[in-house]
């Protein structure tokens, strides 16, 4: 069978490399031959996986050997629990150069070195936040990521960051093969935040893949550099992980998103009681003249 | 032959035909007929080229390091960004200098950061200051630094000022960061501009304009905008001194960075290239007091014209001594002119150049006889088309931003006896069977300014326009006619 390739992508902070590695974990846990490909200058996808603080990334080995062809796989790709490789494409400090064009070195590098192995069941990409520029759509071009998945939660911000991540795909699934294949609610405990996300979801046109409920054992195995599956296999939120996993194995669903305009997103917020009714006698006010 | 409007503004609807509706309507806009009394059709200028055609133009970093920074030759250029720019840009523009290159004068050699992957993915700053540490200890005399930025630059965001501004503090040079990479504005012309703006702000802000004006010299004036392409300033520095005045600075074909830190002291700036150096003409004018002027030295009769509008600046001494120098030199030019002229008389030229000799060159043409049928700018702006339309003949082509496609058309309708324009032009043109010349490098000859310049210029018109190799091509308007003949 073909490789699938899947991208990881949502809001800042929403959990998208714990929930990744999570899942990449619940897959290896299935028989799963699984990498990560890590496209963040954070660096800090793989870590779960291969208890470690912070892997060595492609770029930063490129920058210390003088180029990225003096570089060979052996020396970037580390092998963690459940055999999943590891690999992350790093990057530059805040502020300074061009972390896009690090993920697009990255993954030429990649490919160039025949690290998408027949043998691979899946390759994910742990996608930093925001697809700012065009570094960070490499993962959905021609011949790359097949399917994406958005992490979301019931607050507002990260809904509208999935749409808006919804309307970016729309640009490449109409050039090429990548598809929208759900959204993974990483939940916030926020009032009938599972609805919520499903009605989000059928708005744009995909599914709620899993709804993953907050559980502290996730933060209790991240101290230890653990996934919950290992650190915890028994536990409920495990299982968890593993029916996310059954569900991406068996998932067929993928779609060419039609992502919901400002309105109609804040008309669904209005009808689960998040937003208010728009008070336009409020807007531009402060609190002294208000 | 002589030119009707109609025939010319035939000749423009023609070549329209051919693009489709959108360009057809802009490219409109860029093509006119010469009206001298300046009620013609106001030409379009200095905007984007159309996409999809042929345009000589070149970026704004070629403005910047190529033209205005790149002939100071006591200071390195660095090219920050990949190696191309600054390779391909190296010692093609001909700027004469005298000096020792590599030791006090580095105006041939290319200075590069030659970015890699890794400098575009960590930025190219620290690389940047190890450079300037590097060249600090091989070339200790050179007297200070421009980083001349290219595209990459400004994509990622590098933070030259901060890396000018310590360096600055730590060796006590000259540090100036430049901020034209190659994807701003239209054309070169806004490079000049930035370049300008650049040497306002990092070469002659600090100078305290009384002090400066009260060590002025009586006699002392500068040279702005002549890059001594061929040695072309100085040919015009020989007449500058004769009539008696006293040559500071040159901005900046053999400059030096104390020349242009010198120039606030002068009483009038002298500005060839106005397109390039009207900007920091203008900045000495409002802070320093100093008025300018726009001269040109092609040719005997522009030759005359300036140095007497020149001496009128200062006193009768300098006016009688602008006289003698005319009266002496005449015996110089008309042996030349009785020379050439019987061989040039008549013979059409078609110019397309860059920001100036589109209308400075056309007296030293017409001086031997020639006329000009059609000229036009890669990116003037509208004033210098103000200044053309009065240096032409009514019913003139001119042209803005001209296409590939739009030159070879006017070439083949206008049949003129010479093209003077740029190398991307040359072979073309040569192909058909049209003498060329370049003039933006002369060809590799020169200079051409000044009376010096004149007879190279007259002897360079005349041996390529007289070659007799061109019998042996024929140009296309020939040809059909050939084929013509033969068919029937």
């Amino acid at each position: 069978m073909a490789i699938r390739q899947c991208a990881i992508y949502g809001k800042g902070g929403i959990g998208k490399s714990t929930t990744t590695q999570n899942l990449v974990a619940a897959l290896a846990e299935a028989g799963k031959k699984v990498m990560i490909i890590g496209c963040d200058p954070k660096a800090d996808s793989t870590r779960l996986i291969l208890h470690a603080k912070a892997q060595n990334t492609i770029m930063e080995m490129a920058a210390e050997e003088g180029s990225v062809e003096d570089l060979e796989l052996d020396d970037v790709l580390k092998v963690g629990y459940g055999g999943v490789r590891c690999v992350e494409s790093g990057g530059p400090e805040p502020g300074v150069g061009c972390a896009g064009r690090g993920v697009i070195t990255a993954i030429n590098f990649l490919e160039e070195e025949g690290a998408y192995e027949e043998d691979l069941d899946f390759v994910f990409y742990d996608v930093l936040g925001d697809v700012v520029c065009g570094g960070f759509a490499m993962p959905i071009r021609e011949n790359k990521a097949q399917e994406i998945y958005i992490v979301v939660s019931g607050e507002m911000m990260a809904m509208y960051a999935a749409n808006n991540i919804s309307k970016g795909i729309c640009k490449y699934a109409s050039s090429g093969g990548v598809r929208l294949a759900g959204l993974i609610c990483n939940s916030r405990k926020c009032d009938r935040e599972d609805e919520l996300i499903e009605a989000l979801a059928a708005k744009i046109g995909t599914q709620m893949i899993h709804f993953v409920p907050r559980d502290n054992v996730v933060q209790q195995a991240e101290i230890r550099r653990m996934t919950v599956i290992e650190y915890n296999p028994k536990c409920n939120q495990a299982d968890e992980y593993r029916t996310l996993a059954k569900k991406i194995i068996e998932n067929e669903l993928f779609v060419v998103p039609e992502p919901a305009t400002m309105d109609e997103l804040e008309e669904l917020l209005m009808e689960f009681g998040i937003m208010d009714e728009e008070d336009t006698s409020i807007i531009g006010k402060a609190v002294e003249t208000a | 032959m002589s030119m009707d409007k109609q025939t010319t503004q035939a000749m423009i609807d023609e070549v329209l035909e051919v693009y489709p509706e959108k360009a057809q309507k802009d490219r409109a806009k860029h093509l006119a007929v010469n009206e001298t009394n300046g009620e013609g059709k106001c030409i379009t200028s200095n905007r984007k080229s159309q996409p999809g055609v042929m345009t000589a133009r070149g970026c704004a970093y070629a403005g910047s390091k190529g033209v205005v920074w790149g002939p100071i030759k006591d200071m390195i250029h660095i090219s920050h960004g990949p190696v191309g720019c600054g390779q391909y840009s190296r010692a093609g523009r001909r700027n004469y200098y005298t000096g020792y290159t590599g030791v006090n004068a580095f105006g041939t050699m290319n200075f590069t950061s030659d970015f890699q992957e890794r400098d575009i993915v960590f930025g190219g700053d620290k690389k940047l200051s190890t450079i300037i540490d590097e060249l600090e200890t091989l070339f200790p005399l050179a007297k200070g630094y421009s980083i001349q930025s290219e595209c990459p630059v400004g994509l990622i965001g590098d933070d030259i000022e901060a890396v000018a501004k310590t360096k600055k503090a730590e060796i006590g040079k000259t540090l100036v960061p430049v901020r034209c990479e190659g994807f701003r504005g239209v054309s070169q012309s806004l490079g000049h501009h930035i370049a300008n703006d650049t040497l306002r702000d990092y070469v002659l802000d600090g100078t305290d304009p009384e002090a400066a004006q009260a060590e002025a010299g009586e006699y002392d004036v500068a040279i702005i905008g002549d890059y001594n392409i061929g040695g072309d300033a100085w040919s015009s520095r020989i007449l500058l001194e004769e009539i008696g005045l006293n040559v500071v600075a040159q901005w900046s074909g053999d400059g030096t960075l104390t020349e242009l830190e010198n120039t606030p002291k002068v009483k009038l700036n002298l500005v060839h290239c106005y397109r390039s150096m009207n900007y920091i003409c203008r900045h000495m004018e409002e802070k320093f007091g100093i008025p300018w002027l726009e001269y040109n030295l092609f040719g005997p009769t522009k030759c005359e014209e300036s140095l007497r509008a020149i001496a009128a600046k200062f006193d009768e001494k300098i006016q009688a001594k602008a006289e003698e120098v005319i009266a002496r030199y005449r015996a110089e030019w008309q042996p030349i002119i009785d020379k050439y002229k019987p061989r040039l008389q008549g013979k059409k030229v078609m110019l397309y150049v860059g920001g100036l000799r589109p209308r400075h060159v056309i007296g030293a043409y017409e001086d031997l006889g020639m006329e000009i049928v059609g000229t036009g700018y890669e990116f003037a702006h509208n004033d210098d088309y103000a200044k053309t339309t009065p240096e032409v003949k009514d019913a003139t082509l001119l042209f803005d931003d001209a296409t590939g496609f739009e030159l070879e058309f006017f070439a083949e309708k206008l049949k003129p006896d010479l093209i003077g324009a740029g190398v991307k032009e040359k072979y073309i043109f040569q192909k058909m069977g049209i003498p060329f010349r370049q003039m933006h490098s002369w060809d590799y000859s020169g200079p051409y300014h000044g009376y010096d310049g004149f007879a190279i210029f007259a002897r360079d018109m005349d041996m390529t326009l007289n070659n007799p190799c061109w019998d042996k091509l024929t140009p296309p308007w020939k040809q059909e006619k050939d084929s013509e003949a033969a068919a029937a």
